[in-house]
Order: C-alpha cells, then sequence, then structure tokens
C-alpha cells in the first residue's frame, strides 16, 4: 500500500515546483487580521490582490490537472481517429500482409456486396472480428481497472482483485477437463463467464462486513480467492494430458486467436454499456476521495454505488475473459498511464482509459501474432513483458521527484 | 431551513436526543469526549441510520429524501477528511458542485466562478493548484470548509471545524458561518469560543441532551463540574457571555523538573 501511494502521488510531483506561495496572507500583513469583517465576511479577507483570475471559465476547475474541456474533447478525438487508423493497420499485419489501402478499399466493399477472394477473407473474417475483439477487450479492462481504482480507493486495484479473471481460467479449465461441451462452441466462454462470476461471488461474499462492501476486506478476499482458484488451474493444467495443455494456458494468459464474428457482439455491447454507464457515474466516483463520509455528505450512496460498480466490473470482465482469456497488466497500467497526462478526474479517466486501452491491446495483439512467427506469443505475456517495466519506471521517477 | 431531530436513538450511543435548529439559528454542539456529538451530526447528514426517531429537514425525513436531495441542502465538514489526497485544492473545492450536476457532470460557468469566489473567501484560492497531501491540517481544513460552501447548503453541519486552526483563522470561520444566514450546527469543544459564535447552545451527555439555552444559561460552574467534571468559575464578561477560568491546581511547591 505505501508502494500504491507513492505511484499516485508520481503525477502531482510535476506541479508541487510550480506553486507560488506569495498569495499566503496572514503572516505576510499582520495589519488586517482580525479587523471588522465586511458583509459576507472572508477568511483571510486581508488579500486585497483578487487573484480570482486563476480559474479560467474554460472548466479548468475540477479536473485536477491543467488543460480545459477543449484539451480533453482534442484528446478524444485524436485517440478515436488514432484507434480508427490503428484498427485497419492492425487488420493488415499478419503472416499475410495486405496494404493499409488496400484494408480500406476491402472493408469499403465490404458491405457493397463485392465477390469474396481469399484477401477478403483474411480481412473479413480472419482479421477485423479479431483486432476489433482486441479492441473492445482493451476498453473493457482499462475502464474496469479505472472504476476499480476509484471504487476500492486502491490505486493497485484490477481484475485479478476481484476473483473475476482467475475465476474464468478455472470456470474454462474444468469444462475442458471434464471433456463435456453441452452448448458446443459456446461452452468454454460461458464456463469461463459462470467461474468468472462464481469466483466474484464468493470474494463479495467474504468481504461484506456489517452489511456493507468493506474495500479493504475485498481486497483480502479477492487475493485469497485469486491464489486459490490459481492453484487449481495450475494443478489441472499440469496434471491434464499434453495436447490440452496448451489451450488451457490460453486462459491463464489470454489471447485472441482463433476469434470469429460471434465471439465479438455481446462483448462489445456489454463493454460499451458499462462504460457508457460508468461515464455518467464518474463524478460521484470523484466524491470518492473525500473517503466514505465526505461522499456520503455530497449526496452519494456509497455503499450502493460501490456494489453496483462491483458488480457491473465483474460482469464485464466476466464477458471479456471469456473470450480472451486472463490478460493481465492492461487494466492497472492504462488507468495510471492515462492519469500521468489527464489527471486524476474520472469524468475523464474512464473514456481516455477506454480508447487507449483499445489502442494498445489492438497493437499488443499485432504484436502477439508477427513477433514469433508462425507461432503466437499469448497476450498476457507480452502485457506483463510491457506493464512490469512501466511500474518500474513510475517507482523510479517517483524515487527522484519525493514529495516535499 | 429547520432541523428538528425527535427522540433520535443509536446504538446505545445516542438515547433519545431531541433538539430543533430554527431557519438561520446558529446552534453548538457541546459536550465531552464520546457523548454522541459527531452519531448526531452523522444521523443529520444521513450517513447513519438511527435505530429510533426521526431527523427532519423543513418536515422532511432525511430517510425519506434522496442522498442527493439531501446533499443540495446539507452540507458537512467532517472530522478526518483525508489528508493525502493528490488532487488539488480547486479539484477538491469543485466536488462541493457534485449534488447539483447533471449526468455528464459539467461546470457552469457560474459554477466556476461561484468555486473562485468561495476560495478565496475562505482564504485558500493563493493554494489552488497546491494537492491538498501538501497543505497543512488548517490549510486542508478551510479546503473542506470552501467544498461545503460551495454546496450552497440550506443547512450546515460542521463537526469540530476549528481543529487545527490557528486562533485567527479560528476567530474568522466562525464569523464567517455567522455571516452565511443559514442554519449551522456546530460541535466546538472551545465552550468560551461556542458561546460567543452560537445563538443557542446544546449539551450532550452520554448520547442525552442535558442542557439546551443560551450561553449563558448553559455554560454554568454547575455544567462544567457534572458533564465534564472540572472545578472551573464562571462568571459574566462585559458583553454577557461567560468567562471561564480553569485553574489547573498547581501545586505551591512545584515538582522538581524532570
Amino acid at each position: 500500500m505505501r508502494q500504491s501511494r507513492r505511484i499516485g502521488a508520481v503525477r502531482q510531483g510535476r506541479r508541487i515546483g510550480t506553486v507560488r506561495r506569495d498569495g499566503r496572507s496572514g503572516a505576510v500583513e499582520p495589519d488586517a487580521g482580525i479587523g471588522p469583517v465586511k458583509a459576507g465576511g472572508r477568511i483571510g479577507a486581508v488579500r486585497r490582490s483578487g487573484r480570482s483570475g486563476r480559474i479560467d471559465r474554460s472548466g479548468r476547475i475540477g479536473t485536477g490537472k491543467p488543460g480545459g474541456r477543449s484539451a480533453f474533447a482534442g484528446a478524444l478525438v485524436a485517440l478515436t481517429a488514432l484507434l480508427g487508423v490503428s484498427l485497419i493497420a492492425a487488420v493488415g499485419l499478419g503472416p499475410v500482409a495486405i496494404p493499409f489501402p488496400d484494408v480500406a478499399r476491402i472493408l469499403l466493399e465490404a458491405g457493397a456486396g463485392a465477390p469474396a477472394g481469399p484477401r477478403q477473407v483474411i480481412v473479413l473474417d480472419i482479421r477485423l472480428p479479431r483486432v476489433l475483439l482486441g479492441a473492445v477487450v482493451g476498453a473493457g479492462l482499462a475502464t474496469v481497472g479505472a472504476i476499480l481504482q476509484a471504487v476500492l480507493r486502491n490505486p493497485l486495484a484490477d481484475p485479478y482483485i476481484i476473483g473475476a479473471s482467475s475465476g474464468a481460467s478455472l470456470g474454462a479449465v474444468l469444462v475442458m477437463l471434464a471433456g463435456v461441451y453441452p452448448f458446443g462452441a459456446l461452452s468454454l466462454p460461458l464456463s469461463a463467464f459462470l467461474g468468472a462470476m462464481a469466483a466474484f461471488a464468493l470474494v463479495l461474499g467474504l468481504s461484506r462486513s456489517g452489511g456493507h462492501l468493506a474495500p479493504g476486506r475485498l481486497i483480502l478476499a479477492g487475493v485469497a480467492v485469486a491464489a486459490l482458484t490459481e492453484a487449481v488451474t495450475s494443478y489441472i493444467v499440469l496434471t491434464t494430458p499434453e495436447k490440452e495443455v496448451r489451450s488451457a494456458l490460453f486462459w491463464t494468459l489470454g489471447g485472441l486467436s482463433g476469434t470469429q464474428w460471434r465471439d465479438v457482439g455481446i462483448p462489445a455491447l456489454v463493454v460499451l454499456a458499462a462504460a457508457a454507464w460508468a461515464i455518467t457515474r464518474a463524478s460521484r466516483l470523484n466524491a470518492l476521495v473525500l473517503g466514505d463520509e465526505g461522499a456520503t455528505s455530497l449526496g452519494v450512496e456509497v455503499n450502493r454505488l460501490r456494489l453496483r460498480m462491483i458488480v457491473v466490473s465483474a460482469l464485464v470482465i466476466g464477458t471479456v475473459v471469456a473470450v480472451s482469456g486472463g490478460i493481465g497488466f492492461v487494466a492497472l497500467m492504462v488507468p495510471h498511464a492515462v492519469r500521468l497526462v489527464a489527471g486524476g478526474d474520472n469524468r475523464r479517466l474512464i473514456p481516455l482509459s477506454a480508447l487507449t486501452g483499445a489502442l494498445l491491446l489492438v497493437w499488443v495483439d499485432v504484436g502477439a501474432r508477427m513477433l514469433n512467427r508462425p507461432d503466437e506469443i499469448p497476450i498476457g505475456v507480452i502485457t506483463a513483458v510491457l506493464g512490469s517495466p512501466f511500474f518500474l519506471m513510475l517507482l523510479v521517477r517517483d524515487g527522484r521527484r519525493g514529495l516535499p | 431551513m429547520k432541523l428538528e431531530v425527535e427522540n433520535v436513538s443509536w446504538l446505545g450511543v445516542l438515547r433519545g436526543v431531541s433538539l430543533t435548529a430554527l431557519p438561520g439559528e446558529v446552534v453548538g454542539l457541546i459536550g465531552p469526549n464520546g457523548s454522541g456529538k459527531s452519531s448526531l451530526l452523522r444521523c443529520v447528514y444521513r450517513r447513519i441510520r438511527p435505530d429510533d426517531g426521526r431527523v427532519l429537514l423543513d418536515g422532511a425525513d432525511v430517510w425519506r429524501t434522496p442522498a442527493r436531495e439531501v446533499a443540495r441542502q446539507v452540507a458537512v465538514v467532517a472530522q478526518d477528511t483525508p489528508a493525502d489526497l493528490d488532487e488539488t485544492v480547486e479539484h477538491v473545492v469543485a466536488l462541493g458542485r457534485i449534488p447539483h450536476l447533471g449526468a455528464l457532470g459539467r461546470l457552469s460557468a457560474a459554477e466556476v466562478a461561484l468555486i473562485a469566489e468561495t476560495m478565496e473567501r475562505c482564504d485558500v484560492a493563493a493554494l489552488a493548484r497546491r494537492p491538498v497531501a501538501t497543505l497543512s491540517g488548517g490549510e486542508r481544513q478551510r479546503v473542506q470548509l470552501a467544498r461545503a460552501l460551495v454546496q450552497r447548503p440550506r443547512l450546515l453541519v460542521l463537526d469540530e471545524p476549528t481543529n487545527h486552526l490557528d486562533l485567527r483563522h479560528q476567530v474568522e470561520l466562525l464569523r464567517l458561518i455567522r455571516t452565511l444566514g443559514v442554519t449551522v450546527v456546530v460541535t466546538l469543544h472551545d465552550l468560551q469560543l461556542a458561546a460567543a459564535a452560537c445563538d443557542r447552545l446544546v449539551v450532550l451527555d452520554a448520547g442525552r441532551v442535558v442542557a439546551d439555552g443560551s450561553a449563558a444559561e448553559v455554560v454554568t460552574e454547575k455544567l462544567l463540574r457534572e458533564v465534564y467534571q472540572v472545578h472551573a468559575e464562571v462568571a459574566p464578561g462585559a458583553d454577557g457571555l461567560p468567562r471561564l477560568f480553569l485553574p489547573l491546581g498547581r501545586a505551591p511547591a512545584a515538582s522538581p523538573p524532570l
């Protein structure tokens, strides 16, 4: 926790040095201290300089970070455009390279019922669903990370903490072990989803205290449940016949290979709906920085908000993990990276994290299928390789700057 | 806004507390540690639900009113707000508008101006860009007050607002709350300050109201002896308010320095 506190402090460090202290009144102008109070008396009425110009009308206030609404809108547009271009570029990259203009043309002609050649099949049936699912999964993971970090007031919160990720792996692995697939091709995603929900329900049940959900208990329960389910998963994977070990590993490390169109729809809807809902709750999430007491006094029903946010997060994670396996670090890393640049205001953090997460995972998936051809690298391996140095970098920067 | 607390009990901490604050009245809540002051305030701002009794704001039960609606009427400066916030002062002050915000949470120009003006008023405008974690205790307290005032409440609830404040800021805070024209319920430990700042004092002891009236009626040698177990001298000052003298009982033969 101590180091997590410090990670949070990193983003502030830059500004600390620029603060002007000259406006401090009391000690500087002793003559005016406790004089008769004017109408509408103010605390420290001594300052005459009228420094109210510090807040501009661009809505800079309440952002927690310089940069007005236009900067935020610009970032949204830029990230969306970048994501659009990346989707097309990523569709072109793979064992068979297809130039960017050709991909764009094939996509445009797809609606017009153009004849299907091999390149059309690769673009439309193999790569596009995979790339889109990557974007959906990345957006979902990053959104959930931002939500959980706000709701649990813990910068280290991520889907593993609510048990959903490891539960999904166990659910999928159990079905593989039983070798019974009652729902055909949907059996694995469904069992992963059910596993996620079961583990989450266990964590939720354990984290109740006095009828309310206690963030501290939730984290402890989540760590314990995750450790247990991961141990069981590992045991099953190690004792499963050789051939199936690889597909079981997929659930623990994540991957998007073999994605088909039917895998994309439900996760996309769930992630979009959850992100939109979370954005409408973002200012209430902001209130949580004042603690449960302070947020309550701002009209936020803390326990209800926390429970709903966590349940929605678990649904998103269950849905996403069911199609992509457990991809680590994205949920943890993306919100932190966005916070460094855009500040901690959840009204901005959530949409920007969703877009950044989508962008990141699209490119990580390109790496997964390009770096070790013809084999694929599990996505979770790449995100961990990227994520660990990222955190070390945060720590080093933080250590250099320190706090006053 | 009229506040009525009717016979409120909670977990044995509060045992049938009743009090009323009339519109515009500044009511001081005093009493020893653990007498139930903060718990009573928590019942008022909907943090804890009384086992028995009701809290009414202009006649409406707070537990039958949506939380957000209550927060538009009631602002709180609680004790022990988180001190280690990375958020800047202006960010935290702006949080006070949350009960009034729409779904997208955008502040209007008028709200931005209100926030700036309130930070000036509470002497924190110069700290606007500082992370709250870098402030002193008194500065943080003023930030919380600014946040509460930005809520534009009709009832202001203050739990030990003078904690951490230096003498000048204590005096200015208590003056400020009197100029707001809203109903105020404030807990204070300094009886002399409470007597000067409040229209009426209510004394809690072990979860019960043991006195309710003007400062001169309430702050008496008898009350100090019975409620606080302190033998103090109380004499009326020139302004009619009670003055306290607290003999610390120095022994004539000073013990040798350690």
